[in-house]
């Protein structure tokens, strides 16, 4: 009955000759294709309706030897002419990195963990949506969804699960366990590459309550940050049956007339409270450094280099515009990290996600979530169920209590933490679990 | 002249990518490091024509003849890395919108890595006389013919980006031999036409600085060395604003410029731009016109350079490790259509100079260099600035139709105004007997 299908997208055996495959477990027999990222091969599932297919990764061993390949054979650009990151990745960095990840950098260890979860794929809405799921031995854990972000993937999280899942061994209680759903966004790592237009945040959010809806869960709560934010909030506004709450760590929490202010390029607006000027500052700062952002929002497909360029899409996804601040200073520093006790952010972490990208071949099909949207960035959206804040002084703006209590009218959480940043799950997933924890407590209380 | 057999950048280039492929080898391999021995013994021996000021010839103000020729080796490799290509799924779209469609873009690289002919454009090259002078601690490449004409008028034409001395090479004809091609003997021109620092067979710049002012002055001392005591400048593209310096410092010698990408944009209309907002009032027909050129091209045509402009290490390492993404990038010009205006050859001769001099990261960094100052605005070039006669052509299919109106508040001294009916952002490439027409006009009253 386990039939165990490979596919590999046509256009990949025309380009590197070495086919990029991802296996499928599926328990039916019509024929699963899996992870598909083939776009020819997402209209012939339309018969498989909402069956919830297992999924474990294997990659074949030609892949990660072409990946070898082509990072020993990188033709490289000369060094920067300053001294420090204000040009991008520096050419010592990103060569360190290369030699690493084409010698020691074994993709094996991060597909094993991949593989010890529960993974699984479901058609909605027309694409194959990848998720982890893992369930909580406690009874009346809590559902949650939680949603990456770019240059993310479901790699940001794994360190959160099992602190999720099983708090009595992270220092928590059992009333506080969560089941844990982590989809893959469409575009990105191992849902299907959408065909044509749509898939915004929006779209995804009604996917997301329909996941939920197909796992039998009634009752759930939201979690993300970057763009996961972005879905979350959507998923606030759409309020579907079961959804109770959000937790965000990214609040879109900026009144009207500061967004205004801010978009045009003027100075803070007079009134605003110490607090709110360091954001407003923060916010200014950010605009400055968004550049990666408007390339792929206006040109996401002329990013061909990225797709064929291994090291080149390492340092895409390494810099994020800012020359030393947050958030590439989280991902910078991790580069010279090769351990850590306290699940900070390691080299291999940072390399897992970038491989899983390229293996995926989703640097071009995630930058095009850019293109899709556009609504606006931190400005308040109008959520009107209840919220959930923390707010890590890492991210691109510590949003103020202010803003937020005006953003988020049911505000049922906001608290401001002395560590972490804008991968919050990933740089600090211990501190991470337990503002889930007590973010989300008054509600399973009030249940 | 004596042809002297001289290394080109590339093979120095080449040597220097060796050395870093034997240094990422180096743990792997134990013939590496007799490679890296040659390898490092072969870039002290052919250091002539190396980018590094540190290996330039005793004689600062020499001028040394050049020729092109590009190892077997290099283009093989090329080659097979076109025919490697690993590329992304197909736009999500039917049009232009998401950037350069895959199915253009996989004919025009099946072209390249089968059909195309890098030895043809060679030999077009070294059929004109090229040298290399140290100008300011940086080899400085340019081709120089003298027309046969007494009394030939010395201009020096600029490229801009993504373009090169490619883009000048039918202009030379018309120029320096107008009789030949429908003009006059005392129309003709002695032409002067350097690689910019970064581009090309030009030395990369190792620090900091080299911007347009600096070019600019690099280029009256090289029309001084090479003995012009009157002369003119010209450039579109980066070029322009190279060109409008050369005004503003009014060397000695120099006569007028003439321009096919002026700085016109007047501060009111830049700020309605930068803020996204609607047209000043009082626009006329034409100016509205520029206007909504401009809007479109600031929303969305303008994120290439912005991201070179902040983080050229970033965007350069996916264009100096894939050939198809640096095809791509510098494809996307003209609204995604070179071709309509050039031949795929033509295209293709630019892209393959810059992959063989390893120069999509160098020629990124002018953007970054001047720090996000438009091309395009008359505040931001100092026209006001500028005494010296400017002499203006518009060609319809540039960025935007220069209105005469904002023209003349731009430059004071404007002595020439032509709005011709064919011809684009690259006018030299693509009309270049019109342009040449258009050169020998604007200039006939300065002689």
């Amino acid at each position: 009955m386990n039939t165990t299908r490979t596919i590999a997208t046509a256009m990949l055996i025309v380009g590197s000759g070495l086919p990029l495959q991802v296996t499928a477990q599926t328990t039916t027999t019509s024929g699963t294709e899996g992870a598909a990222v083939a776009p020819a091969s997402a209209a012939r599932r339309s018969t498989e309706g909402t069956s919830v297919r297992p999924f474990t990764v294997h990659f074949p061993q030609g892949s990660l030897d072409n990946l070898r390949r082509r990072i020993a054979a990188t033709q490289w650009p000369e060094k920067e002419t300053v001294a420090d990151l204000s040009q991008g990745v520096p050419l010592a960095t990103m060569q360190e990195l290369a030699r690493y990840w084409a010698t020691d950098y074994d993709w094996r260890t991060v597909e094993a963990k991949l593989n010890a979860l529960p993974q699984f794929l479901t058609e909605i809405d027309g694409l194959d949506i990848h998720f982890i799921h893992v369930r909580s031995p406690h009874a009346n854990a809590l559902p949650l969804i939680v949603t990456h972000g770019w240059p993310g993937s479901i790699i940001e999280q794994l360190k959160i699960i099992d602190p999720l899942v099983n708090p009595t061994a992270h220092g928590g209680n059992a009333a506080d366990a969560f089941h844990v759903v982590i989809p893959s966004m469409p575009g990105y790592g191992f849902s299907g590459k959408p065909t044509s237009t749509g898939w915004g945040p929006e779209r995804m959010g009604r996917a997301w309550a329909e996941l939920m809806t197909r796992l039998g869960y009634t009752h759930y709560v939201a979690q993300g940050g970057d763009w996961g934010a972005f879905v979350v909030d959507q998923m606030g506004l759409q309020a579907p049956a079961g959804l109770l709450a959000i937790h965000t760590n990214m609040p879109a929490t900026v009144p009207a007339d500061v967004d205004k202010a801010l978009l045009a390029g003027q100075p803070a607006p007079s009134g605003l409270s110490a607090e709110e000027r360091r954001a407003y500052q923060q916010l200014e700062r950010t605009f400055k450094q968004v550049d990666y952002a408007r390339l792929m929002a206006s040109r996401p497909q002329t990013l061909y280099g990225i797709a064929d360029s291994p090291v080149g899409l390492a340092a895409w996804l390494l810099d994020h515009n800012d020359a030393d601040g947050q958030p590439a200073a989280a991902v910078h520093s991790a580069l010279s990290r090769t351990t850590s006790a306290t699940g900070e952010l390691t080299r291999d972490e940072i390399l897992d996600n970038i491989t899983l990208y390229w293996l995926t071949n989703t640097g071009v099909s995630a930058s095009r979530l850019y293109w899709e949207y556009k609504g606006g960035f931190f400005n308040a959206k109008g959520v009107s169920i209840p919220v959930a804040v923390s707010v890590f002084p890492g991210e691109q703006y510590e949003a103020p209590r202010s803003w937020t209590e005006r953003a988020y009218p049911k505000l049922i959480y906001y608290k401001r933490l002395d560590k972490g940043g804008h991968f919050a799950a990933w740089e600090q997933p211990d501190l991470f679990a337990a503002e889930l924890r007590a973010a989300f407590r008054s509600l399973r209380s009030a249940n | 002249m004596k042809p002297l057999e001289r290394p080109t950048h590339r093979a120095s280039f080449r040597t220097r990518i060796n050395v870093l492929r034997a240094m990422m080898s180096l743990a792997l391999s134990s013939t590496s490091a007799r490679r890296m021995t040659v390898a490092v013994l072969a870039a002290t021996a052919l250091g002539g024509a190396s980018a590094t000021p540190a290996v330039a010839e005793t004689n600062d103000k020499e001028i040394r003849p050049f020729r092109v020729n590009v190892p077997d080796e290099a283009l093989d490799d090329l080659r097979k890395r076109v025919l490697a290509t690993r590329w992304p799924e197909k736009e999500t779209v039917n049009d232009r919108s998401q950037g350069v469609q895959l199915a253009k873009l996989q004919e025009l690289v099946r072209y390249w890595g089968t059909e195309y002919d890098w030895r043809k454009v060679e030999a077009k090259l070294n059929a004109l006389p090229q040298f290399i002078t140290t100008i300011d601690g940086l080899d400085i490449h340019f081709i120089h013919v003298r027309s046969r004409h007494p009394n030939a008028l010395p201009v020096i034409i600029t490229h801009g980006w993504p373009g090169s001395i490619t883009e000048q090479l039918k202009v030379i004809g018309p120029l320096t031999d107008p009789t030949a091609h429908g003009g006059r003997a005392q129309d003709a021109f002695d032409v002067v036409i350097p690689s910019m620092p970064g581009y090309g067979f030009s030395g990369k710049p190792t620090a900091t600085g080299w911007n347009p002012d600096r070019i600019a002055r690099a280029w009256a001392e090289l029309m001084r060395r090479v003995g012009y005591t009157r002369y003119v400048a010209q450039g579109g593209d980066w070029g322009s604003p190279v060109s409008s310096a050369m005004a503003r410092q009014a060397s000695p010698g120099l006569l007028g410029i003439h321009i096919n990408l002026p700085a016109t944009v007047p501060p009111d209309v830049a700020a309605a731009l930068a803020s996204g907002g609607p047209p000043p009032a009082g626009l006329s027909e034409k100016e509205r016109a520029a206007f909504d050129s401009l809007d479109t091209f600031y929303k969305m045509r303008r994120a290439y350079g912005a991201m070179m402009g902040t983080r050229p290490q970033v965007i350069g390492q996916a264009l100096t490790d894939s050939p198809a993404g640096l095809a791509a990038f510098m494809y996307d010009y003209n609204d995604g259509e070179p071709e309509r205006l050039l031949t795929k050859d033509d295209f293709l001769d630019n892209v393959t100079l810059y992959w063989l001099t390893n120069t999509a990261t160098s020629s990124a960094r002018l953007y970054w260099e001047t720090g996000g100052q438009s091309v395009l605005l008359a505040s931001a070039q100092k026209t006001s600035e500028i005494t010296l006669p400017v002499a203006i052509t518009v060609f319809p299919e540039e960025v935007y139709r220069a209105p005469e109106t904002w023209a003349r508040r731009a430059y004071r001294n404007l002595i020439y105004f032509k709005e011709v009916d064919k011809g684009g952002h690259f006018a030299a490439w693509e009309e270049p007997e019109l342009f040449a027409a258009e050169l020998r006009a604007a200039f006939r009253s300065i002689r």
